[in-house]
């Protein structure tokens, strides 16, 4: 479990975090989505305690990454800079790394074999393709069979089998209980492999929720319906707050109403239904809307704290 | 299970961070690169070449010289003219043991392994200083054997380990390069920067010496002494006046500065965002 309170950190003048709090779940794949510059990679530095925040703090299962003993058995992170040196091979990076924690170095040789990089093993990670580099960073990530795992951007890089891969990977950790904390700019990736999405802007939270209340939430209750009696159906679900709109031959676009709601009504009144399909925004259109402010209108320095005048 | 459905092998033996298990650590990634490769090679080759080349010239020369000329070489000089020029060496690869980390981005994997910190730089302090200490310890043993050897049949240039001062200037001159190596390692993780950190520690050592010069003579000769360079080399000198330390006091003050440079390079390790 990850939890977050109050989370802030200026790079100078500018606030790239901004009394951020959360709470990351086990069990589930929670998706960290912010259009770039959002924040999103600094928030895992400070939990990882790389950077130290100005305000606030970040705890791993209940305490400070830092003070765990075997920081690599709590969290498992891949960072989306490049954290390998050039000139050492991808079996003696993940060696050095399972040093520290006294683990065998079958451990290294299992985890090789699990991303995949058997052959190259040997070979100077400067030499790496980005998917090479994703897939070590991986194996760097789950070296210490971690609680949970943090993983900033993990399919950049990747082609399409890797992204596959990475999908179930993340899935199967957290059946297994794990946390699992990914961050990504790309929605559809989210749409298909989180369970829980925590949205950022301008390093502050925008939403923290499922992703069905998400997609339903940011978008209006919208439902097409087909029927060969669409007047008299109209007739039925007339009312407060329901309108609608002629689609194709055939066809309605009721707004205001939910899928069951028009089913219900329509076999109340006995009206046969061809189609009834709710019209849901898709997870890049919700989020858009949610941080299109966020993106194009927030100000350059962003909210000073309580009480104090905002200097410009 | 499919076979494209990953499953993490569960870790059948937990472990938790030590200050042993860091410095094994630390000693992998130092072996494992080719800087560290190539700079133990030139080191070891400029510690032995130019003494034996030196020595080789003297010994070739030696009855043609007027007695002047033959009491500008002492044999000792010769064994460890080395040193001198080896420390660059070994100065550079100590930079470059923590400024690599920062260029490369692999000191994010080793803080995330280590968020500590602090055991990482001294894990990277005493794995280094061993290496140094080691290598140095038996190159200079070499020199000063092998430059004995070629000298083999010149009287005046004999000397024996035993003889007052000799071990001691032999054996420190190790000691000293390892302090030089250790000292530009905290300038690195100080600076973070591999050319920052040669350079500063290039300021240092060569050009603080010249720039006292600079000075009126009684302001630049008392301090002269104390430069970290100047300090340092007294460990190896067999012969000290009034402008210079005696080898304990040159080797406690040059302790001083590398205990300095590191008490920096660790405060700095702590506060700052990676």
């Amino acid at each position: 479990m990850i939890e977050a309170r109050d989370l802030t950190k200026n790079y100078g003048k500018k606030r790239a975090v901004d009394g951020l709090s959360f709470t990351v779940q086990p069990g589930v794949v929670t998706g960290f989505l912010g259009p770039n510059g959002s924040g999103k990679s600094t928030t895992m530095r400070l939990i990882l305690g790389l950077d130290a925040p100005n305000r606030g703090d970040a705890t791993v299962n209940g305490r400070h990454y830092r003070d765990h003993p075997a920081p690599l058995s709590e969290v498992g992170a891949l960072l989306e800079a490049r954290s390998v040196h050039t000139g050492r091979s991808a079996y003696n990076h993940l060696l050095a790394l399972a040093q520290t924690h006294g683990f065998p170095k079958r451990r290294v040789n299992e985890m090789i074999d699990l991303v995949g990089l058997h052959d190259v093993a040997g070979k100077r990670a400067g030499k790496y393709s980005l998917g090479m580099g994703q897939r070590l960073g991986i194996a760097a990530a789950l070296l210490g069979d971690p609680k949970t795992v943090l993983l900033d951007e993990p399919v950049n890089g990747l082609d399409p089998e890797g992204i596959h891969w990475i999908r179930n990977l993340l899935k199967g950790l957290a059946a297994e209980g794990k946390t699992v904390f990914v961050s990504s700019h790309l929605m559809s990736e989210m749409a298909l492999t989180a369970d829980h999405l925590i949205v950022i802007g301008r390093g502050k939270l925008i939403a923290d929720t499922s992703v069905e209340a998400f997609v339903s939430g940011a978008s209006q209750k919208l439902v097409l319906v087909r029927s060969p009696d669409l007047t008299r159906l109209q007739e039925k679900l007339a009312g407060e707050g329901v309108s609608f709109t002629p689609a194709e031959r055939g066809a309605l676009e009721v707004h205001g109403l939910t899928a069951e709601q028009v089913g219900d009504a329509a076999a109340a009144a006995g009206i046969t239904l061809h189609e009834l399909t709710p019209q849901q925004a898709s997870l890049e259109e919700a989020f858009m809307d949610l941080t299109r402010d966020e993106v194009e209108f927030s100000p350059v320095i962003p909210s000073q704290p309580e009480g104090e005048e905002a200097v410009t | 299970m499919s076979a494209v459905t990953p499953s993490v092998p569960k870790l059948e033996a937990p472990g938790r961070v030590t200050f042993a298990r860091v410095l094994a650590s630390e000693w992998t990634k130092f072996r494992s690169v080719r800087s560290t490769v190539w700079s133990a090679a030139i080191a070891i080759l400029l510690t032995l070449g130019i003494p034996l080349i030196g020595a080789a010239v003297v010994s070739s020369q030696w009855r043609q010289m007027d007695p002047g000329s033959r009491g500008d070489n002492h044999p000792l000089d010769i064994a460890l003219v080395g040193v001198s020029i080896a420390q660059l060496v070994v100065a550079v690869l100590g930079v470059l043991v923590i400024s690599a980390e920062y260029s490369t981005g692999s000191i994010r994997s080793t803080f995330t392994a280590v968020p500590k910190r602090l055991p990482v730089l001294a894990a990277k302090l005493v794995d280094y200083a061993a290496a140094s200490l080691g290598v140095m310890i038996t190159a200079v043993l070499i020199s000063f054997f092998a430059t004995q050897a070629i000298f083999s049949g010149i009287r005046p240039l004999h000397l024996s380990i035993t003889d007052p001062g000799i071990a001691r200037c032999v054996l420190l001159s190790a000691v000293y390069i390892t302090m030089v190596g250790a000292f530009a390692l905290a300038l690195g993780a100080i600076t973070r920067n591999t050319a920052a950190g040669i350079a500063v520690f290039a300021a240092i050592f060569f050009v603080l010496i010249p720039l006292s010069h600079a000075l009126p003579a009684s302001w630049g000769d008392p301090i002269r002494k104390y430069l970290p360079a100047n300090a340092g080399i007294q460990m190896f000198q067999l012969h000290h006046d009034q402008y210079s330390l005696s080898p304990l006091a040159g080797g406690l003050v040059f302790a001083g500065y590398c205990a300095l440079a590191i008490a920096v390079a660790a405060f700095l390790l702590q506060r700052r965002d990676v």
